[in-house]
């Protein structure tokens, strides 16, 4: 029986705009066990991004069971929170978010400075490492303005990667990138899902959810499918298939 | 977060707007450099004065007659010819008082001094050889003159540089030689060191210097004696010993309770006190502008930081986001202010320094960089810094990092 990461009971979350209440999530329910690949889809105004919030601890429920490595997070103050983000999650976001004027590696760095138990050799070992693991190890001292798109999403995934987190979580990963190099993203991700890395995927490209192992569907609020992908694509064999781009 | 940590931090995002963190460095640099070039400029001023009314001797006391008639006694008389001080007043102080260390009486006397072609006028002083003691007076050359020469009015004087340069011709030595004032010869026999001007322009090297006993009878035929001069045996037993003058001379003088006193003391404390609070309030203004400079400066890095953590909401959320607590974003902007000021501090106390320097160079104006100054620059500079950093620092801290990441 594989280790449960996350395990969401009767989540809602209701929004106060005036006088009016919007109820943006009305009761989810899931688990995730440790090792899988989970695509969370849904149109706009389903409710995923306050999904997403709550579940990067970044927002509170109002009321439900949110157990992220068994800690119920619910009770949680602001600084645990933090501390929790820190330890637990890697968030990968569809704008990159690396610091600007900051080189690849300093940025990959960045997690590691609010955990006072790594020394600064310590730091800088496992951010090359990290760097490592996304094929960026020529690009270290890189500004973000000297790589291409892909290439930032990739040192933001080293960056999510490098506080050895129980999961990750990504917000849109792909959105701002074209085919090939989502394709090269998906198959980044399918590889660290392969060694073991809990992966939380948003996205509401169908495409996209194909690669993963799981999909979620969200609507109004509500959980309306929950299915095992029986027919998992390999991002690899796709980007195989491409024709070869002459500006790549 | 470490403290190593957080300063690198603040270090690399000040690096990523050198001139704009130049600029606001600017508002404290030229706020601590006025702060302490005016506060040179005002200390240097006041212990140069102190210094000038020190070298009258700093323990000095004065001891002068004064009329003790009012109104119905006729005319009052002016203190040079009020003749209540006697030359037994000057012994019983000498014996009776604790507080003093050096005493002398003193007469004085206007004439001219004739040697050889030349002549000058210039002014005699009668006084014990203790005076030059009270007056802080070394000579320069020669010997002083002694109780035998006080015993028996010799007529022997010391020579202030003043009267030297317009007696002799220069390289030739005074001492040895017969000089006569009004008409009187007096043999010198050692020449005072140079003095310079008093603190009211007087040049105090115009002086021939001889026994009292000698002015008193051979000159100016008097029996009275015109000042008493008097040292305190240390700064802080000054009032002590101007009380037991008092007393004393108002026991000689057979002065009734209530009766006015027929003289006056004073000491150099008093003079130097008038002064003092003089260019005190000179100190005081000159800061007050300086110190309005430093919280415009201070204003200047509030100003900035807020644009600073408007700037980077962004990057505040997204710290947030990989972990950051409120506190550590806190930390990381408090650290930038404080950066900036106390940077700016250590460039302003050094350009105040320069500053200081060449004033008195240029404009020869006395200045005294205190290195009380410099700390206080310097931590009100850290204060400025933690003060006007805060408020952006903690507006950062509470920002809520799902809204600050999606800020565009």
């Amino acid at each position: 029986m594989p280790k449960l990461i996350l395990e969401v009971t009767d989540l809602k979350r209701e929004f106060r705009m005036g006088a009016e209440i919007v109820r943006a999530l009305k009761g989810v329910h899931f688990t995730v066990e440790a090792g899988e690949f989970v695509t969370i889809m849904g149109s706009s105004g389903s409710g995923k991004t306050t999904l997403l919030n709550i579940l990067g601890c970044l927002d509170k429920p109002t009321s439900g069971v949110y157990n992220l490595d068994g800690v119920n997070v619910s009770n949680l103050s602001r600084n645990e929170l933090a501390q929790l983000r820190n330890r637990k999650i890697g968030f990968v976001f569809q704008s990159y978010n690396l610091l600007a004027r900051t080189s690849a590696l300093e940025n990959v760095e960045l997690p590691l400075y609010y955990n006072s138990e790594v020394s600064a050799k310590q730091r800088y070992d496992r951010s090359i490492k990290a760097l490592e693991a996304v094929n960026l190890g020529d690009r270290l001292h890189h500004l973000p303005n000297q790589l291409s798109g892909g290439q930032q999403q990739r040192v933001a995934i080293a960056r999510a990667l490098v506080n050895d987190p129980v999961m990750i979580l990504a917000d849109e990963a792909t959105g701002n990138l074209d085919s090939r190099t989502s394709y090269e993203i998906m198959a980044l991700m399918q590889d660290l899902n392969q060694q073991g890395k809990t992966i939380l995927f948003v996205t509401h490209e169908p495409d996209i959810a194909s690669f993963s192992s799981r999909t979620i569907m969200l609507k109004d609020g509500k959980v309306i499918r929950d299915s095992k992908n029986e027919n998992i694509r390999s991002a690899k064999e796709v980007l195989a298939s491409l024709p070869v781009s002459e500006d790549y | 977060m470490k403290f190593v940590n957080l300063f690198k931090i603040a270090m690399k995002a000040l690096l990523r707007n050198k001139m704009r963190a130049f600029l606001t460095m600017l508002g404290i640099i030229i706020g601590v450099a006025a702060v302490i070039t005016m506060v040179a400029i005002g200390q240097g001023s006041k212990k140069s004065i102190q210094d000038q009314l020190s070298s009258m001797g700093s323990n000095m006391i004065t001891i002068r007659p004064q009329s003790n008639q009012t109104v119905g006694g006729g005319a009052r008389l002016d203190a040079s010819s009020v003749q209540s001080l006697k030359l037994e007043d000057v012994t019983a102080i000498g014996k009776q008082a604790q507080h003093i260390s050096a005493l002398s009486p003193a007469v004085t006397s206007r004439g001219q001094v004739i040697y050889a072609g030349n002549n000058w006028p210039t002014t005699i002083q009668g006084v014990y050889p203790d005076f030059l003691t009270i007056r802080d007076w070394p000579l320069k050359d020669g010997i002083l003159f002694s109780d035998e020469n006080e015993n028996n009015a010799a007529k022997v004087c010391l020579l202030g540089q003043t009267v030297v340069e317009n007696l002799f011709t220069s390289g030739e030595d005074p001492v040895g030689k017969i000089i006569r004032f009004n008409k009187i010869p007096f043999k010198v026999i050692g020449v005072l060191a140079e003095k310079g001007e008093n603190a009211f322009g007087q040049d105090q090297d115009d002086i021939v210097v001889a026994p009292f006993s000698t002015v008193q009878k051979r000159i100016l035929a008097i029996t009275w004696v015109q000042n008493i001069y008097a040292s305190a045996t240390n700064e802080s037993a000054t009032d002590d010993a101007v009380d037991e003058i008092s007393t004393i001379l108002r026991t000689q003088h057979k002065l009734k309770r209530g009766d006015q006193d027929d003289f006056m003391v004073r000491t150099q404390a008093e003079l130097i006190n008038t002064f003092s609070s003089t260019s005190q309030l000179l100190t005081v203004l000159l800061t007050a502008i300086a110190g309005i400079s430093l919280v415009v400066g201070g204003i200047g890095i509030m100003n900035i930081m807020y644009v600073s953590v408007t700037e980077r909401t962004k990057e505040i959320g997204l710290r947030m986001s990989i972990g950051a607590r409120g506190i550590d974003i806190l930390l990381q902007f408090l650290v930038e202010a404080i950066l900036i000021s106390v940077t700016g501090g250590i460039i302003g106390v050094l350009l105040g320094i320069l500053a200081a320097q060449l004033i008195t160079t240029f404009l020869s104006w006395p200045t005294l960089v205190s290195q009380s100054s410099i700390v206080l620059s310097f931590l009100v500079c850290a204060i400025t810094g933690v003060f006007f950093g805060y408020y952006p620092a903690q507006k950062a801290s509470r920002l809520d990092p799902i809204e600050a990441l999606r800020y565009e």
